[in-house]
């Protein structure tokens, strides 16, 4: 028994729709023009429905036939250990190819597209459930022989071909195939559906996976999961008062967010608005002692205070609506070609709570008192479909839009106003004795958003756990059962969790 | 049409003999059908032969030259009983499904067939949905086998075999009056390769020539005391001639080796993998040359006593490669041996997991621990491969270190699939009625039962969603709802599900999704499918049919109308009408549709004619990132990506461009009053100069009316 040549052995995961199949294809075809024997298998089933395939494929080269002629035996099933070639054409699956142990560092060769493709769990999450797309590149690092990790999807999207012709270029790039270029393409050609715009993706996918080879492509991953957004840089769209007050009163650390919170508030209202904002935040920067280093109560607060402050009524989402160069951002976002129109509607389903809250607040307050005004006011809360590219619907918006400098004296801003500052008061009062609690309660604003019955869950969310928050005051565990509280409420959307935790918590606090 | 057209595949079944076939391994029994002369196919889809009912859809034209009829069969139990025409006439017929689901439907008519005996050679290949990839409960097929006493063959999967292992299915069928079933494990049924093709053989015997001399035995009939005897004649004349045929013709396959004292057994579909473990370890080549002997079932019932007792012979263990339980095989190999008075060991759920699917690290496991067990590791012999280092490293460990939390990525309803507004709908109409009984169904339905729906408390089979509600039928403040495909009420729901509910006055809410096809097994047309089909009728109503059998209360709804559904919903939970209160819901499967529609409006497009594609949008700056959405539909288009505003930390809901604009998503923030975030985009393509310059006239006055853009810099 001679110490015979091995099968290249190839593993493919692909997602529903990402064309796995048509990859499989191409790869026997160019197989079989090179001279190999190829086999190829796949599991689809219900997992073609959004869920993740696993294609594999082994090739033996005819010349390596024994003089008897017999055909190799070849496996249906990629195997600990034993695989050459790994593919995966989403970041995640990369993940799971490891935990399955096909990637193995002695041998497996890692082609990966570093792009995400979000998970139901991932998407359903009440905050940022994302996973952690480092961790996945430290793993392939670690586990593979060689990476060639790129946005597959991006340059595909780039070049106007499928990822599927892009992974099939970086396979081919990756020179683990013993076939020549030419046998690549006349694999595209011969399956002859779309052969030019495939005949280019590959190209693009070929040419990123040498220059990830050569080190000339940066293995970039998305940010994700617990790495934070982008650090925000100073905003120049900012009155030059406002840029100088801030220049002059915050440390450096916190310029970039107060610059950017001052120019969405000056935005959402007037530089009047700005300016309290930053009155308020001074007030908390005060209580920061200075060798303490960072001025992380101050930055949470900041960051929280400036969302809140620019709550979303209904004024808001006019504006927001009408904004100039909104249709040009639609037109790109949809893909629209030059000479395609583009019509806009929007939908919308104010609440009689909603109304009321847009009217001056005495009038808001006693329309939502009485049942009859409720009533009149039920008729005008059915959905719509505002056509802002019409001029009617847009009108109406912008109309709305107009309210901004009325906006002080509605119901909604004066009920926010009041719960900001009682939140900000008990922020300063806890800080001193517990800082690291009064950091937790700035975090507590991510509860509440949204609109409608989401927006009154986290307010409620919000009330339990801040109502508690003094309780923990000075306890050694406070910030780190107020975080628990927090998480609890992001948990699910009925509530349950929060429930639990806090029943969960009082129980402890009475034994 | 199917979800796969094999229009231009089923071409190759027209090849000379001797020319190389190169296909999929279900293509591959087509031919091997067509080579074996049969004349009658029929069969119900489902994954992992869903390709071989469209593979025979698509080749009908073939079939007919050859005067060969097949059916798209209304059940499996359908596609059972049309065997019957093997049992008085010398006719072979094949019929497929999916096992062992299927075999269950179709056990009543398998085991009468069996009894009476086939004359013309019956032949089933299943799909033997079993380990990754399959979607039901794990079983075996070999149980079926073993209680009707029909043979099962279980062939290495590579083409040859398979495509040998057809005819030679018709042969023993044939030889012992009984029928065969050919088993092929997932990935066999999708394997690529190629074999050497002879020339396809018209029927000796035909359907017509039955019809015009019809024959018939009191001695066929499912009666005593022609019973009695027809078990009799399984055991004392059917088995033997069985045993006989499979070892004059050596069905199954010995791979000496000179000095081994142990061996191996293995079903036929695993031999693949057992030769890969033997070559990893270092002994066997590629070519099947191998230091341990081995003995492979290519049938698994039947079992031949004399074999084992031949291959145990002066061994001192064998090891039983086996998948799935109980270890049938084992013990019969148990009792040969101790019949035989062989004292050789037998190994086998041991060295081997009990249960589920023998994948390449299971079986190199296994026969690892088995080999070392008696001395075979080659300690010092020079490893064949690099990844023969893993001898010295535990196999079922990866070898490295896994990742941390990796988000499952189950299945899911398609983009702008017309059951999401559906399960929409119900999941509101439980926040405000309170939570309901809801007994589920299988297709694609049943994903509902996942997140972000999480609706359906059991499956109890295909068809039986309203039966697996039948106990919930007892005055209650909230009436218990069940589910049913038009798949699945076309094959069985009608009768197990609504005609029970009429007949017992179940006061129960049975939801009908009537999308068209057989959707989750790949689209396959069913009688209320909305087409002309050549040789078929459909177009016959649902409701039509639900008012056959008694039913009163009928309302049909559009999915995509969601306010009209939760009103129908709600109307049939509480309305007085006591009785079974039956929803149709409609909406063409999306992916369908799409492989209808979308080719015509690229045509549309290309023509220069004036179309109007939809698709939804998300404004970032006013979506706050709580994602409630996302948990109302799950839609693959409705995603998230990182906040453009970095003060926000969580990431912003996101429609990308696989949007295909069914509309739920707009009909979701209306019926659950979530947020003012979403949008519809209507691109015109190709508009009409009307269009344009109604349009710049919009957008001057609109430009003029503009507030100040977006400051952020």
């Amino acid at each position: 028994m001679a110490a015979a040549q091995r099968p290249i052995t190839l593993s493919i995961a692909a997602l529903g729709g990402q064309g796995g199949g048509v990859v499989t294809d191409w790869l026997v075809l160019a197989a079989r023009r090179a001279g190999y024997i190829v086999q190829a298998t796949s599991v689809p089933g219900v997992a073609q429905r959004t869920g993740a395939t696993i294609y594999y494929l082994e090739f033996f080269a005819q010349s390596a036939l024994g003089a008897d002629g017999r055909e190799p035996i070849l496996a249906l099933m990629p195997s600990p250990g034993d695989v050459d070639i790994v593919v995966a054409s989403e970041w995640v699956e990369v993940g799971r190819a490891i935990n399955r142990g096909l990637v193995t560092p002695d041998r497996t060769t890692l082609i990966a597209s570093t792009h995400r493709d979000y998970t139901i769990s991932e998407k359903m999450a009440l905050g940022d459930g994302r996973a952690n797309s480092q961790n996945i590149l430290a793993g392939a690092t670690a586990a593979a022989a060689r990476l060639i990790a790129f946005d597959m999807a991006a340059i595909a999207e780039k070049s106007g071909g499928r990822i599927s012709a892009v992974i099939f270029g970086a396979i081919a790039g990756a020179g683990v195939l013993p076939w020549t270029l030419e046998h690549f393409h006349e694999a595209i050609r011969e399956s002859g559906i779309g052969v030019e715009p495939s005949l280019a993706a590959f190209e693009v996918g070929r040419q990123a996976a040498l220059a990830a080879i050569g080190g000339g492509l940066a293995t970039v991953i998305p940010a994700a999961g617990e790495a934070q957004s982008p650090a925000a840089p100073f905003s120049t769209a900012l009155a030059a008062a406002l840029r100088q007050r801030i220049a002059a009163q915050f440390p450096a650390e916190l310029q970039g967010v107060l610059s950017r919170a001052a120019a969405r508030l000056s935005d959402y209202q007037d530089a009047a608005y700005a300016s309290l904002f930053l009155e308020r935040v001074a007030q908390i920067l005060a209580l920061e002692t200075p060798g303490r280093g960072s001025a992380q109560l101050t930055a949470v607060t900041a960051r929280s205070l400036a969302l809140w402050m620019s709550f979303e009524d209904v004024i808001r989402v006019a504006q927001v609506k009408t904004r100039a160069g909104r249709p040009e951002q639609i037109r790109q976002e949809v893909r629209a070609n030059p000479g395609e129109l583009v019509r806009v509607s929007e939908f919308v389903k104010p609440r009689v709570e909603e109304i009321c809250a847009t009217l001056p607040a005495g009038l808001g307050r006693f329309m939502l008192g009485s049942t009859r005004a409720k009533r009149i006011l039920s008729c005008f809360t059915a959905g719509r479909q505002i056509p802002t590219s019409r001029i009617g619907g847009f009108a109406l918006l912008r109309c709305i839009a107009g309210l901004r400098r009325f906006r002080r004296a509605t119901l909604r801003f004066q009920t926010e106003q009041e719960r900001i500052e009682l939140w900000l008061q008990q922020i300063r009062s806890v800080a001193a004795a517990d800082y690291a609690l009064a950091v937790e309660i700035a975090e507590c604003q991510n509860l509440v958003k949204g609109y409608g019955d989401t927006h009154e869950r986290g307010w409620r969310s919000f009330s339990e756990i801040c109502a508690l928050a003094a309780g923990l005051a000075g306890t050694s565990k406070g910030a780190q059962q107020l975080r628990a509280l927090r998480e609890a409420a992001l948990a699910d959307d009925t509530g349950a969790r929060l429930g639990q935790a806090i029943a969960g918590l009082k129980l402890s606090a009475s034994v | 049409m199917a979800e796969r057209s094999f229009a231009k595949e089923v071409q190759s079944l027209r090849l000379e003999a001797g020319a190389l076939f190169e296909g999929e391994g279900i293509l591959a029994v087509t031919k091997a059908l067509l080579q074996s002369g049969v004349g009658y196919v029929g069969g119900y889809q489902g994954a992992p032969v869903s390709h071989l009912m469209d593979v025979l859809a698509d080749a009908n034209d073939i079939l007919a030259e050859l005067g060969v009829r097949f059916e798209s069969s209304a059940s499996e139990a359908t596609a059972a009983a049309m065997l019957a025409a093997s049992v008085n006439y010398p006719i072979r017929g094949a019929v497929t499904w999916k096992s062992t689901v299927g075999t269950n439907v179709a056990s009543d008519a398998l085991s009468n067939l069996a009894s009476a005996g086939v004359i013309g050679g019956a032949l089933i290949v299943l799909g033997e949905d079993y380990g990754e990839g399959a979607s039901i409960m794990q079983e075996r097929t070999h149980a079926f086998a073993m209680k009707s006493q029909m043979w099962l063959l279980d062939p290495r999967p590579n083409l040859p075999c398979i495509v040998q292992a057809v005819e030679q299915g018709f042969e023993l069928s044939e030889a012992s009056n009984t029928p065969v079933m050919l088993m092929m494990r997932i990935r066999a049924c999708h394997v690529v390769g190629r074999f050497k093709v002879k020339a396809n053989r018209r029927p000796p015997f035909t359907l017509q020539q039955a019809m015009d001399h019809p024959s018939r035995t009191f001695d066929k009939i499912i009666l005593p005391p022609s019973t009695y005897a027809q078990e009799r004649a399984k055991i004392e004349h059917r088995w033997p001639a069985a045993v006989k045929y499979i070892r004059d013709r050596q069905l199954n396959e010995f791979f000496p080796a000179d000095s081994a004292d142990v061996g191996i057994v293995m079903q036929g579909g695993l031999y693949n993998t057992v030769l890969r473990s033997l070559e990893r370890l270092g002994l066997a080549d590629v070519f099947g040359n191998s230091k341990i002997p081995l003995y492979v079932l290519n049938v698994t019932y039947p079992l031949i006593p004399e074999e084992f007792v031949q291959f145990a012979h002066g061994k001192r263990a064998i090891l039983i490669v086996e998948e799935g339980q109980p270890e049938f095989i084992e013990q019969a190999a148990s009792l040969f041996l101790r019949q035989a008075d062989v004292q050789t060991r037998i190994a086998g759920k041991g060295p081997l997991p009990l249960a589920g699917e023998y994948t390449g690290a299971v079986v190199l496991a296994g026969v690892r621990k088995f080999l070392s067990e008696y001395g075979h590791l080659p300690e010092q012999t020079k490893p064949l491969l690099p990844a023969a280092a893993l001898m010295s490293a535990p196999v079922a460990t990866p070898v490295a270190t896994p990742v941390a939390n990796v988000p499952m990525r189950p299945s899911g309803l398609c983009t702008g699939c017309p059951e999401r507004p559906l399960f929409a709908s119900m999941k509101l109409v439980a926040r405000e009625l309170g939570p309901m009984q809801v007994s589920a169904d299988i297709g694609c339905h049943s994903f509902a039962t996942l997140p972000p729906f999480d609706i359906g408390g059991s499956i109890m089979g295909y068809g039986l969603g309203a039966a697996g509600g039948a106990s919930f039928n007892m005055p209650n403040k909230r009436r218990a709802l069940s589910m049913m495909g038009d798949g699945g009420f076309w094959h069985n729901g009608l009768t197990s599900g609504i005609g029970n509910a009429v007949f017992n006055r179940h006061d129960g809410v049975t939801i009908i999704v009537d999308n068209g096809y057989s959707a989750a097994t790949g689209g396959q047309y069913i009688p209320s499918s909305t087409v002309e089909i050549k040789g078929r009728r459909a177009k016959n109503r649902i409701e039509t049919a639900v008012r056959g059998v008694g039913v009163e209360w009928v309302r049909t709804i559009r999915t995509y109308d969601m306010k009209q559904t939760m009103s129908v919903l709600k109307e049939a939970l509480q309305t007085q009408f006591i009785g079974p209160k039956i929803i149709i819901a409609e909406g063409e499967c999306q992916l369908n549709r799409q492989r209808r529609v979308a080719p015509a409006i690229r045509k549309m497009i290309g023509a220069g004619k004036r179309v109007v594609r939809e698709r939804f949008g998300i404004d970032a700056d006013i979506c706050t990132g709580d994602h409630s959405c996302v948990r109302l539909s799950g839609c693959p288009s409705l995603t998230i990506k990182t906040h453009p505003d970095p003060l926000r930390r969580d990431p912003v809901a996101h429609v990308d461009n696989s949007c295909v604009g069914c509309g739920v998503c707009g009909e979701v923030a209306h019926a659950a009053v979530l947020c003012p975030s979403f949008y519809r985009a209507e691109v015109i393509v190709n508009p009409t100069a009307w269009d344009r310059i109604l349009h710049r006239f919009r957008a001057a006055v609109i430009r003029l009316l503009s507030g100040p853009p977006a400051k952020e810099a």
